[in-house]
């Protein structure tokens, strides 16, 4: 057991002790380490002004670099970790970093606000080696608001860094810093002592192992578990709610896997959505655009799966698309399994089939057959980073023309995530080449009865899904494919970021 | 000694401090470890009545220090900007969700934030009036309508060709400056007090916070040294944390931040103007316009602001660019239990040209006119053509108008033509993707319309280095006025703009500011600095030569250097000289907008020293199934004179474009049946992201000889004519849905914002009536 925080902050080991656990990054940088370049924006995760840089090793001990939102990650939630601000980029000379200097050049700060976060979004995409083409950048800054400059600088300044030749110096430089961030996060990695903070109000344990965890919720089962933070950050910092004991569930490495069977995918509590969907893009590919629209680049590195589904919220992208897949839970309490059907997970608004201390260890998702197809559509007044009005997922197998069985999953239609059993009765056996027939309608309108919000009417949301029903049909019927807004935009399979092995380090590239 | 950079695309002089995160902002400046920060205790209610407050348990809670209301304002309880109608706490009505009541003092914000929660406030309900509509049913007016009027338009109406009528309502916007509202205000020896702000008027809070002090405005000095961002959300909308600041800074004698976080500051602060305007129109055959009866009605909120200034702006914008000889434009200020508006970017420009541009698109529709022809049928003449200048609403001779040679230039290089006709072949194979082109022409008056508010003031240093420290009213918010004054004061000097250094906007330094506002910036300051500039370069040019015994006209100052007759020294030598000889190197300048004036009443002037001219061509695709729609493609050619700095101006007109499309297309403002606003936060509120921006965006300066007025080196204001670009976003969705139908019958009687929502009902409502 280890009592205080340690981690990287811009080449320099901290420790840090006796601090309350649900200190934001952001409030830590800025008030006690009084690095104000990092700014606060929105204090929940949506305008990426707090955008700082994490390395962290992936599943296969590769160095990767993550943008996140420093407002709603909680101090100990770094413990181990590697992290950049915006105040280290400069090189040892004095010189601009590459997105810095083209960033200057290419004219693409006004107010300057929101340019921390967008320095350090195209930052991690540079050392990922991602920002090479349009899609990526847009990818990349999915989660960094600007109000002054329209982005089209930015867009230009981000390909004109990829674009950029380290000289030698600047090539050295880069590689000592990687291979200091590196062995750090290995020896953190080896150092399989639990951080355990107690302070007079509030407790938060970090556990390595299952059985460490089993016994963690044994002792308090009243405990709030904690994975990405990208909704509990926003219980403290926007509703000022006092969490008193914190389980954080990211630094165990049982459940960072995503395992694979001939039948089924496994995901595991802590897996993210940016590793997600990078590992199943290629088992889900209807998925894709949903995948690639959640959150934010910010959100998709902090934020798991399984949170997503835990939560329970009614809006939550991904649980429609596992309910469609038919998807399981695999919920644990204090090393108790039991098998539950995502479906019968969710009861009511706010509350789902989840004993206290008991939490969802894994998501097990069956894998498509040869007739089988998944598509997924999301509704919003945004593109990117925005919370569907709709969401409509369809698992369908077909027999020919016929579909011989269909799943559908709508998020934003009812008080939870919700099936369309009766308009799935009517599907059943409905030839893809006709039109969608009106007793579907009728089932849709009786399946739900959604609320009118600020995100939509009643009336839009019935209406646009079943329009929806009509895309999908023709999708499914015609071979030249997706009919979507942004076909150019959107590759079938996300870019991943290139980790860097210790190898290419010592190698010199 | 590298040349003068006037008219070069040098970076904006921060840019550096930028993107490695030195730049300080309100809440980056350094705090001490025992200075006490706010909260605000703001109304849960729309209008009631005040029965009861207990703060007792707000003062009990942990780390708090003290707790503020109208009781502890020594001076005036007003924020107000002009007409003294915005209590800083509300004490016993409050008349909008979200109205300050109280404040608390702590030693942290959490803390703050954490006690503001206990109060107890017990409220009576009154009746509230919510929307425009509701203010229209009770004639709930600010202040009797305006009316301003040329020709006839009854008679014209009566005895036109053809008539047609509609109503377009608009929504509001949110400003969304990346930074939100921050004051710090720290107490000094004898009552005095200085504050820094994130505000675009200095000068206001400096009356306000003195006003509520109850000390002279000599007690007062307000820094700004930037903002992240303005929009107009910061002209008016800074006096209240600046004030409350002060108050609890005195109350304490601590120095005391405010600083708004997301849901306060959307939650208090005033919006862009939602307005339904509606409109009858007479015209002929041709599409030649004879006359328009518009009628603006405007939700202001609870209280005036700046909303009879702003509803001004969208009655003399009313007919953008079009000479039409009879006109009635009535305004309606709407008083509504909701957050004050206040100035946008545009300042009611906006909405009263969108509801123009949908009378072209409902005539050339009716007509079966491409509406670009509609619009050439009915521009004022250009200069260059015009034999004698064409008269405005207002009755202000229009001597500067380029927009057909402008047009003519876009529709060109945007090969206008050639793409409608293929997107409306497109559209008929296309059954789910409809695709639209729009053209928007813009003409934006330059000049506050308030005649006074067009003087400003520098102040300039030289030292005996040759470096030169540069001061003046304007504000610097992103849009590159530092960097432009900067730029006009080193070409002044014939020195590199790195000798010259401007510092924070300060009242303390240059008095009685206009607010950073209306475009005016570097008309104005560019100016004043220019003249100041002069002022010391005639003393120094006196001084030396009769040192050097010349003639003062021999007196030189280029590339870093002074030439003196057949001498040569450095500006830094100069500079010396002329203070050994006694000679003052401190110099103010001023500058005042020559030839304008303005009668309200009379609804007639020239309240306008030019009009900035520009266009867009839009292209979008709608997904008629789910009516989401994407911006495919934006061509700009946009008139700036001559361009003090390129790079800058056309930042200035992307950046205008995208905001002025999310205006338009995603940026919704919604209320609850309360009065609350629902969308408080960027998880409700959506402003374009990255991938909002059209993937082909091409933008060009339109070339000419430069401003027609003598402006700052013929160069023409930026910041808000671009905004108004984005309303070939408007007409390029209606022409997508038009292609679902015919008019009248079936027409997209379209609003804004087109979100995919309204798209898609107003779609659908097409196919059931057709």
């Amino acid at each position: 057991m280890r009592s205080e925080i340690r981690f990287l902050l811009n080449g320099e080991e901290q420790s840090v002790k006796a601090i309350n656990p649900d200190t934001t990054l952001l409030n830590w940088l800025r008030l006690i380490k009084m690095l104000t370049g990092t700014k606060e924006g929105c204090g929940e995760g949506d305008c990426g002004a707090c955008t700082v840089v994490v390395a962290d090793l992936n599943q296969s001990g590769q160095l990767i670099y993550k943008a996140v939102n420093a407002c709603i990650l909680f101090l100990p939630m770094l413990d181990g970790l590697s992290i950049t601000t915006v105040e280290a980029l400069r090189r040892s000379d004095g010189a601009l970093h590459p997105v810095q200097a083209a960033i200057v050049e290419g004219h693409g700060a006004q107010c300057g606000f929101c340019t921390p976060g967008f320095v350090m979004s195209l930052y991690a995409g540079y050392e990922n080696s991602m920002a090479d083409n349009r899609h990526n950048i847009q990818q990349i800054l999915s989660g960094n608001l600007c109000r002054c400059t329209g982005y089209g600088a930015l867009i230009d300044a981000g390909l004109s860094a990829a674009r950029h030749c380290p000289s030698a110096s600047e090539h050295e430089a880069d590689l000592s810093r990687r291979k200091i961030e590196y062995e750090y996060l290995q020896r953190a990695q080896d150092d399989k002592a639990m951080l355990s903070i107690e302070t007079s109000e509030q407790a938060f344990y970090a556990p390595r192992e299952l059985s460490e965890l089993a016994s963690l919720t044994r002792k308090y089962p009243d405990a709030t578990f904690l994975a990405g933070a990208t909704d509990i950050g926003l219980w403290v910092t926007k509703q000022h709610r006092q969490i008193n004991r914190f389980i954080y569930l990211g630094r165990v490495n049982a459940l960072k896997t995503i395992s694979r069977t001939d039948d089924r995918v496994t995901v595991g509590a802590a897996v993210t959505h940016a590793e997600a969907m990078a590992a199943l893009a290629t088992d889900f590919e209807g998925l894709a655009e949903v995948w690639q629209r959640f959150g934010s680049a910010q959100v998709r590195y902090s934020g798991t799966v399984a949170g997503n589904i835990a939560n329970g919220s009614p809006i939550g992208d991904m649980s429609p698309c596992f309910l469609a897949l038919g998807a399981e839970l695999t919920l644990n309490h204090a090393g108790k399994r039991r098998q539950l059907a995502l479906d019968a997970f969710f009861i009511s608004y706010g509350k789902q089939d989840r004993k206290q201390g008991e939490f969802i260890e894994a998501i097990r998702l069956p894998r498509l057959g040869s007739k089988e197809a998944v598509h997924a559509y999301k509704i919003s007044k945004r593109f990117d980073q925005d919370i569907s009005a709709v969401l409509m997922a369809v698992w369908i197998r077909r027999d020919g023309q016929l579909i011989s069985d269909i799943r559908i999953g709508f998020g934003g239609m009812a008080a939870t995530p919700a099936r369309a059993y009766r308009l799935e009765q009517v599907l059943k056996g409905h030839d893809v080449e006709q039109p969608l027939p009106d007793a579907a309608v009728s089932a849709l309108a009786e399946d739900f009865q959604p609320i009118s919000d600020m995100r939509a009417s009643s009336a839009y949301r019935l209406l646009v899904a079943e329009n929806l029903l009509r895309k999908m049909l023709i999708e499914v019927s015609q071979d030249n494919g997706v009919k979507r807004l942004y076909p150019s935009s959107l590759p079938p399979a996300p870019d991943v970021p290139k980790a860097i092995t210790m190898t290419m380090i010592e190698a010199g590239e | 000694m590298p040349g003068s950079s006037l008219h070069q695309p040098v970076a904006h002089d921060s840019a550096t401090l930028y993107v490695t995160g030195e730049a300080r902002y309100v809440d980056d400046i350094a705090f001490p470890a025992d200075g006490l920060h706010i909260a605000l205790g703001l109304s849960e209610r729309a209008h009631a009545h005040i029965m009861e407050m207990d703060l007792s348990d707000c003062l009990a809670s942990r780390d708090v220090v003290t707790v503020l209301t109208a009781a502890d304002i020594p001076g005036d309880n007003d924020a107000s900007p002009v007409f003294g109608d915005d209590p800083i706490f509300a004490e016993n009505t409050v008349e909008y969700h979200g109205q300050a009541i109280f404040a608390v003092v702590a030693r942290s914000a959490k803390a703050a934030r954490m006690a503001v929660a206990k109060a107890r406030i017990i409220y009576q309900d009154l009746p509230a009036i919510l929307t425009i509509d509701d203010a229209l049913a009770q004639n709930h007016y600010l202040e009797t309508p305006y009316v301003l009027t040329t020709g006839s338009v009854e008679t014209a109406l009566a005895t036109a060709q053809h008539t047609l009528s509609g109503a377009i309502r608009i929504g509001g916007q949110e400003h969304f400056y990346l930074e939100g509202q921050a004051a710090y205000a720290m107490p000094g020896e004898a009552g005095d007090m200085t504050i820094s702000v994130s505000s675009q008027h200095p000068t206001e809070v400096q009356h306000k916070v003195a006003q509520a002090l109850g000390v002279p405005f000599h007690a007062v000095t307000v820094d700004v040294r930037r903002m992240g961002g303005g929009f107009g959300g910061k002209e008016s909308q800074s006096n209240l944390p600046s004030i409350i600041s002060a108050l609890a800074a005195r109350k304490t004698g601590s120095p005391v931040k405010l600083v708004y976080d997301r849901d306060e500051d959307m939650r208090v602060t005033g919006k862009r103007h939602d307005m339904l305007i509606s409109y009858a129109v007479g015209y002929v055959d041709n599409g030649r316009i004879s006359a328009i009866d518009v009628d603006q009605a405007l939700r202001c909120g609870m209280s005036y602001d700046l909303s009879q200034a702003i509803a001004e702006r969208a009655v003399l914008h009313a007919h953008n660019c079009y000479a039409i000889d009879h006109m009635r434009i009535t305004s309606r200020l709407c008083k509504t239990h909701t957050p004050s508006n206040t100035a946008f970017r545009g300042f009611g420009g906006p909405q009263g040209m969108m509801a123009m541009e949908r009378i072209i698109e409902d005539v050339a529709a009716a007509l079966h006119l491409d509406p670009v022809v509609v619009r050439q049928r009915n521009y004022f003449t250009d200069w260059t053509t015009a034999k004698k200048a064409q008269l405005t609403a207002y009755h202000m001779p229009v001597r500067d108008c380029i927009i057909n040679t402008l047009t003519d230039q876009l529709l060109a290089s945007s090969d206008y033509v050639r793409r409608r006709q293929a997107i409306e072949s497109f559209n008929q194979s296309s059954p789910i993707f409809k695709k639209g082109i729009g053209f928007a022409p813009v003409m934006f008056g330059i000049s506050f319309n308030k005649t006074i508010l067009n003087q400003a003031g520098a102040l300039i240093h030289i030292y005996t280095d040759g470096s030169v420290h540069l001061n003046h009213g304007g504000t610097e918010m992103g849009q590159g006025l530092y960097t432009k004054t900067r730029q006009i004061c080193a070409h002044a000097f014939g020195i590199s703009d790195d000798m010259v250094k401007i510092t924070a906007t300060s009242t303390g330094k240059v008095p009685n500011t206009s607010a950073t506002a209306a475009s005016s910036g570097t008309d104005l300051n560019g100016m004043a600095t220019q003249h100041a500039a002069e002022t010391l370069k005639g003393r120094m040019a006196e001084y030396l030569s009769t040192l050097y015994q010349t003639s003062a006209d021999a007196v030189r100052f280029v590339e870093g250097q002074v030439h003196i007759g057949d001498e040569r020294i450095s500006f830094a030598e100069a500079a010396s000289q002329c203070w050994q000889g006694r000679i003052s190197l401190s110099a103010t300048g001023f500058y005042a907008t020559p030839d304008i004036h303005w009668d309200r009443d009379a609804g007639r002037g020239s309240p306008f020293y030019y009009f900035a001219y520009g266009a867009s061509v839009s292209e979008v695709t709608v997904d008629i199934l789910t009516g989401e729609s994407r911006v495919n493609q934006v061509d700009i050619l946009h008139d700036v004179g001559h361009s003090i700095n390129p790079a800058i101006d056309l930042g200035q007109i992307e950046g205008g474009f995208i905001q002025g499309m999310g205006w338009l297309t995603m940026e919704e403002l919604v209320y609850g049946d309360d009065g609350r606003l629902l969308t408080h936060a960027p998880s409700t509120y959506k402003i374009p992201a990255t991938s909002d921006r059209p993937d082909e965006m091409y933008i060009d300066l339109y070339e000419s000889d430069g401003n027609r007025s003598d402006t700052i080196h013929k160069s023409k204001a930026v910041g808000e004519p671009p905004f108004m670009l984005a309303m070939s976003v408007y007409g390029a969705v209606s022409h997508a849905l038009q292609s679902l139908g015919q008019y009248p019958d079936t027409y997209p009687m379209l609003n804004t914002p087109l979100t995919a929502e309204h798209i898609l009902m107003t779609a659908h409502q097409m196919k059931a009536s057709g």
